[in-house]
């Protein structure tokens, strides 16, 4: 009976698809599309200054410029580099320290309050700081990334783990699993839904921090390239590097998404028509 | 209400896939407030218990005691002869939820404490329940009745001694517990293992048990045989309804 009934609805998803699908495809782009003709006619017809806000056009033409003269991808590789290895340091320390405050209590005694603390410090506020410490170099961009994306992978890590199905962890119990195995079989793919919306929000963080520290100073990197451009008035160059950011951001959300659908295939939210008939 | 019960029926040309379960003078308190006192029970090896009672009644705290999962505050809970203070490795316990682990696969979840060969071993045991082609299937898309049968199979696949039931078909619908009953009832009448089933429902009670002990402010208000023939007929039995109005008179 099952399979009758999901045979019924991927038939019913194929047809979908195939009528409605380029309108469905097509949609969320509707808006942006309005939006970049309306700016493109009122710079055109001189409704705003295209001196300080330039026609979608001619940021294309920028955009074209940078990437034939390979500064565009110079620069977004040198951001990206930044972002990836604060990331990895950042999110791998609250990684670490949330499932250890969230398995072991004495750690969560010693740790948690004083990072609670820690974390209502909005962290650009410690850029003078940094920059005393740590000089103008790659370091305090890295730390600054690092000390951004922590807090949200660490409190939604301890979150995760603390929020396990406490029937579960009976269970695991009586059917005899050791603490290694209900730490690899229950509690760490738990806890993996909560930790990817951890990571979702560090990722906003990251490139976020990423932005302010490179405006501030650095000899590559998106951010140096827009406050370059603000020296010599390309306004057009300054907007494109918003939108560099703003593919960047994108990309990593969807990046995220795509590992969601991977390893949360068992969740109901994540269930297509083929994972039914499993 | 402290006497020794002893067990009223038998079955006796299988006993070997149980073992006997012994409860003395045992007492069981939370704070302040005392659920069991003196209490004393008797499941002979192989034996099928039900348990019914009211809720608040001490039933799902005798049942956490024999499996370990809670200590008595006085007495003694004996499993072959030995005092238990912690779970012991042959007895399963079957939840009111199925409890399966929502990111693993049908297949893994029978086989949770994997060891070797387990996915044919939990193969074989999810065939037995009826549920062969469903290995790989998430829990989220089983019905209610199937996961319950995937439950009894991770129960099971380990070849328990003992096996626990904490109203594992409450939330079933009528016709998916009588399917229920009738898979309990054939792989028990198969192993032979003691059981310990608690209920509210005294029909399941009188259609599944050899002996039916009903539990009234934590202690034994009747303890009566039930002597039907197996494989039992869901009430087709006269002397079944006349066991139901006795015991609900005791409830």
């Amino acid at each position: 009976m099952a399979d009758v009934s999901v045979a019924g609805f991927t038939a019913d998803k194929g047809r979908r698809l195939s009528v409605t699908g380029l309108k469905k495809a097509l949609a969320p782009w509707a808006l942006p599309i309005v939006l970049l003709i309306l700016w493109e006619l009122a710079t055109r017809t001189g409704l705003v200054n295209a001196r300080l806000m330039p026609a979608p056009s001619t940021v294309a033409v920028a955009f074209w410029r940078a990437l034939v003269d390979g500064s565009l991808i110079y620069h977004t590789l040198a951001s990206t580099q930044r972002a990836l290895i604060g990331l990895v340091i950042g999110g791998g320390l609250g990684f670490i320290i949330g499932i250890a405050n969230g398995l072991w209590k004495p750690a969560e005694t010693l740790l948690d309050s004083t990072l609670q603390m820690v974390r209502n410090i909005p962290h650009l506020a410690l850029i003078p700081l940094v920059i005393l410490w740590f000089g103008i170099g790659e370091t305090p961009k890295i730390f600054l990334v690092a000390i951004g994306v922590f807090f949200p992978i660490y409190i939604n890590t301890f979150y995760g783990v603390r929020t396990i199905d406490p029937q579960l962890v009976e269970m695991a119990s009586v059917y005899g699993l050791d603490r290694k195995a209900l730490i690899r079989r229950i509690i760490l793919p738990g806890a993996l839904p909560s930790i990817l919306v951890g990571l979702r929000y560090a990722l906003g963080f990251m490139w976020l921090t990423l932005i302010v520290a490179e405006t501030i100073s650095a000899p590559s990197g998106i951010g140096y390239m827009t406050m370059n451009a603000r020296e010599f008035l390309q306004t057009d160059v300054m907007l494109l590097g918003i939108i560099v950011y703003a593919l960047l951001g994108k990309g990593a959300d969807v990046a995220t998404r795509a590992i969601e659908r991977r390893v949360l295939v068992w969740h109901p939210a994540y269930q297509t028509g083929e994972g039914v008939t499993q | 209400m402290s006497a020794i019960v002893t067990a009223t029926a038998r079955h006796p040309e299988t006993l070997a896939g149980g073992l006997p379960i012994s409860l003395s003078h045992v007492g069981k308190s939370f704070g302040q407030i005392s659920v069991l006192e003196h209490f004393n029970l008797e499941v002979p090896a192989g034996q099928f218990l039900a348990v019914v009672g009211r809720s608040g009644g001490g039933k799902s705290t005798l049942m956490r005691l024999i499996a370990g999962l809670d200590a008595a505050t006085a007495g003694r809970v004996a499993i072959d002869g030995h005092t238990i203070d912690r779970l012991h490795p042959s007895v399963r316990l079957l939840f009111q939820e199925a409890r399966l682990v929502p990111w693993q696969s049908t297949l893994e979840n029978v086989g949770i404490a994997r060891g070797p060969d387990w996915q044919e071993t939990a193969r074989r045991t999810l065939a037995d329940v009826g549920l062969e082609g469903r290995e790989a299937a998430w829990p989220s898309v089983l019905s209610g009745g199937q996961r319950q049968r995937v439950a009894l199979a991770r129960a099971l696949v380990s070849h328990p001694q003992i096996l626990l039931l904490d109203e594992p078909f409450g939330a079933l619908d009528a016709l998916t517990r009588i399917e229920m009953h009738r898979l309990l009832e054939r792989i028990w009448i198969e192993r032979r293992f003691t059981t310990v089933l608690i209920t509210h429902d005294v029909a399941e009670a009188v259609a599944l048990a050899d002996r039916v002990i009903v539990l009234r402010e934590g202690t034994i208000a009747l303890d009566i045989a039930v002597n039907l023939e197996r494989p039992r007929q869901e009430l087709a039995d006269p002397s079944a309804v006349e066991l139901q109005r006795q015991i609900l008179d005791a409830v």
